[in-house]
């Protein structure tokens, strides 16, 4: 038992609190919030650049084999930038979906493209009817003579407007009809009967609503031998809650700094905000509620691997606790700002907003809690 | 960074766990599980430390010089966590934990020979004396009044809350011996034998039907100079570093699991009508159960750090405040799992030797009254209040 960070996770942790710090600012910030693409094309060369691509990629396929902990070193550190490249759509979802289902072929074909930044992924697997029920998938994929026919909608799709193919979750049909098997095919993002549009995302970056309109792929688009892809959906998706609660810890952590500072400078009735014990405690429940927050999205990194119920419980415990620290600090955050906390001049809102987001994503605290409790019962 | 025990921890492990099946008894188990109250009565408390003093684990941390094992804190959060899964006795924290490093760190030689033993053996039997009526979250307000006669002090005035008084034969008591500029000054820490003539006790029942505490009263009692620890007036000093101890104890978590475990166990079962099919019930449970999972991580943040000779720094001031909480939530839950067995109250005491047939089911005696004793968890060793200004202060610098 050792939770203490290793030399090289302090490095990668160093390094990337270095070049958020020295990179990402709020000029930065404002101009991604209004531009097309969302994120800088020169941003993501350097991540390639710093290895931060190939991180999690395993070693064979020009990868560097780090696991779920220096993810989440990297996206605390996300975090505190706001960073809103596609990290997550490509790296976390997409490259993770190809190493685990993907032929060797399929791996070959793309993982090395994803780690030098020629490549990036999207997933889209939500569907407006199932809400956050990772089973329910509507869109078909029905057997051609060439291969494959893909018809249905697909909503909430990170990045899916900046990637070059996009990962799409289909239930399978044969001669009889549904096979009740969820198959996963690789769609490049100019394949006709592809229609997507995109929208800025709540807290920065961008997402997209797609329409596939029978879309014909070849054979080889399905990752993988054809098994059901369900597994590994939840899989990949439990890894990305891990990592979206530390870059949620990343947020909060900036949140209650810069809110603590301003209530050491904001001076009312003669006195510092601070100096008011209603405020001194609620700061404190801030602190407390960030640092449960580090241990849980700790706890689910760390649990990436173990058996699929563990890993499933540890991941929505996290998410589920995380969502509601995090709803907690950032509502109190622009609480004790006061009227300036709900401007746009400041940044605690858009710090706010992504939190809010990573909380939406892929279920909320109310549907993770639920998730947990059925798990447990089954366990 | 890993989870997982390693082969030496897993042994180790192992080694606790049987020491456990050979000692713990079925009647102690028994005892622990129907004590609603903070600790176990003397006889089943105190067996259970002659058993680990027979083992050489009296005293998980102290100096091995005074026969403490030398566990590193891996050692000691196993120890703490099989201890908890195996439901064994809750030992008086007094002697061994509080006053026992208090006297190791400040006392004299002769009062180290005449008293670590004898906390060790569970020869003695230790209670507290801090708070007093007028003094509670501010504690340095204090008056009992101790003055110099000769080689005794002379002590008059009063304190309360103290937890186990009617069963012990010590006290280690803060008491005024003059007024400095400051209300932290001259204050000294002393060590009372109990039978000492002039001391009466006064049983205060709490909410939940238990004696756990008392009023103890001074009335010009002679206790030899001799018996203070370290220097005169310095009393704070060593008070406040006993008080980190009770706050920063800090392997908790596996004890609320298993809390949590009894009432899940409850939920499931038919003597709730299955409660935990009500999706509320099974949303809290898992609420809770979430809370200690963060909880114990930050308990094992705080133990790794440890290990490698670092300062954990202020995180530790959060345990106490998050175990009390959660503490309340386990039970709150438990009334709330129960039902109308809530409405019965056994009032006889210990629940163990009960000679009738109880008004509930056995599993669910403790419910309701570790519910209503539990909402002192977050008043005593400092109230919640004050712990929020501790984490004010010390993480956040204001």
């Amino acid at each position: 038992m050792d939770l203490n960070l290793s030399d090289e996770q302090r490095l990668l942790r160093e390094s990337a609190e270095r070049f958020v710090a020295g990179s990402y600012n709020a000029d930065h910030r404002r101009k991604m919030a209004n531009d097309p693409l969302g994120f800088s094309p020169a941003v993501w060369k350097q991540f390639a650049e710093l290895g931060w691509l190939a991180l999690p990629l395993p070693e064979e396929f020009d990868g560097l084999g780090g696991g779920a902990v220096e993810i989440g070193i990297l996206m605390e550190a996300f975090g505190r930038g706001l960073v809103s490249e596609p990290y997550v759509a490509t790296v976390v979802l997409g490259a993770a979906l190809i190493a685990r289902c993907g032929t060797n072929e399929q791996k070959q074909a793309s993982l090395p493209k994803i780690a030098d930044g020629t490549l990036k992924l999207a997933f889209a697997h939500s569907e407006r009817a199932a809400r956050f029920d990772l089973a329910k998938v509507a869109t078909s994929a029905t057997r051609t003579t060439q291969g494959w026919r893909l018809a249905g909608s697909k909503i909430a799709v990170l990045d899916g407007h900046a990637a070059d193919e996009i990962i799409v979750s289909a239930l399978m049909h044969d001669h009889h009809g549904p096979s009740g098997r969820i198959g996963l095919f690789v769609v490049p993002a100019t394949a006709p009967g592809l229609a997507i549009s995109d929208y800025p995302r709540l807290g920065g970056g961008r997402a997209c609503n797609i329409e596939l309109s029978d879309v014909n792929l070849p054979e080889d688009a399905l990752l993988g031998d054809g098994h059901d892809a369900l597994p590994a959906i939840e899989w990949a998706i439990d890894r990305a809650m891990a990592a979206l609660g530390a870059e949620a810890v990343g947020i909060m952590q900036t949140l209650l700094d810069t809110t603590l500072d301003y209530t050491k400078i904001r001076k009312q009735f003669g006195r510092p905000l601070s100096a008011n014990q209603v405020i001194r405690h609620r700061l404190a429940d801030m602190a407390m509620q960030v640092d449960e927050a580090r241990s849980m999205a700790l706890r689910a990194a760390l649990k990436v691997d173990a058996a699929p119920t563990e890993r499933a419980r540890a991941a929505s415990g996290a998410k589920a606790k995380i969502g509601k620290c995090a709803r907690f600090v950032g509502e109190q955050s622009i609480q004790l700002h006061g009227g300036m906390g709900v401007t746009e001049e400041l940044e605690v809102g858009a710090y706010f907003k992504r939190l809010v987001a990573s909380d939406t994503l892929f279920g909320g605290s109310a549907h993770h809690y639920a998730r947990h409790a059925e798990l447990g019962r089954k366990a | 960074m890993d989870l997982k025990f390693n082969a030496e921890e897993r042994a180790f492990q192992d080694e606790v766990r049987s020491f456990i099946a050979k000692n713990l008894t079925d009647e102690m188990k028994r005892a622990t599980a129907l004590t609603p109250s903070v600790f176990s009565d003397p006889d089943i408390g105190m067996a259970w430390q002659r058993a680990l003093h027979k083992q050489g684990w009296g005293a998980p941390g102290w100096p091995v010089e005074h026969g403490g094992p030398a566990w590193t804190p891996a050692q000691r959060w196993i120890f703490e966590t099989e201890s908890a899964r195996a439901g064994v006795p809750n030992v008086n924290v007094m002697g061994v934990k509080m006053v026992g490093p208090v006297i190791i760190g400040f006392g004299s030689p002769e009062q180290k020979n005449f008293y670590l033993p004898r906390i060790l053996s569970g020869e003695d039997y230790w209670c507290q004396g801090y708070s007093e009526p007028g003094s509670g979250s501010d504690l340095s307000s204090l008056k009992t009044r101790a003055v110099r006669d000769g080689d005794d002090y002379v002590i008059n005035g009063t304190k309360i809350w103290t937890t186990h008084a009617h069963h012990a034969n010590r006290m280690f008591a803060l008491v005024r011996t003059s007024d400095g500029p400051r209300q932290q000054d001259g204050i000294s820490f002393i060590l009372i034998d109990m039978k000492t003539p002039g001391i009466t006790t006064r049983p205060i029942l709490t909410i939940g039907g238990d004696h756990e505490v008392n009023q103890v009263f001074f009335d010009d009692v002679r206790v030899p100079v001799a018996n203070r620890v370290g220097e005169e007036g310095k009393g704070w000093t060593y008070g406040k570093y006993l008080l980190e101890f009770e706050r920063g104890s800090g392997i908790a978590s596996a004890k609320l699991r298993e809390g949590l475990k009894a009432i899940a166990d409850l939920a499931e079962s038919d003597l709730t009508g299955r409660a935990i099919d009500s999706p509320d019930i099974a949303f809290r449970i898992s609420e809770v159960e979430v809370d200690i999972d963060a909880l114990e991580m930050t308990e094992l943040r705080v133990l790794s750090a440890l290990q490698t000779g670092q300062n954990p720094g202020a995180v530790s001031s959060i345990l106490k405040l998050r175990n009390s909480e959660i503490r309340q939530a386990v039970t709150r839950l438990g009334v709330d799992v129960i039902g109308h067995d809530a409405l019965a109250v056994e009032p006889m005491r210990p629940l163990y030797k009960l000679n009738h047939e109880p008004p509930t089911p056995e599993e669910m005696l403790t419910v309701v009254p570790e519910y209503l004793n539990g909402r002192a968890y977050t008043i005593f060793g400092g109230t919640s209040e004050i712990q929020r200004d501790i984490i004010a202060k010390m993480m956040l610098g204001i």
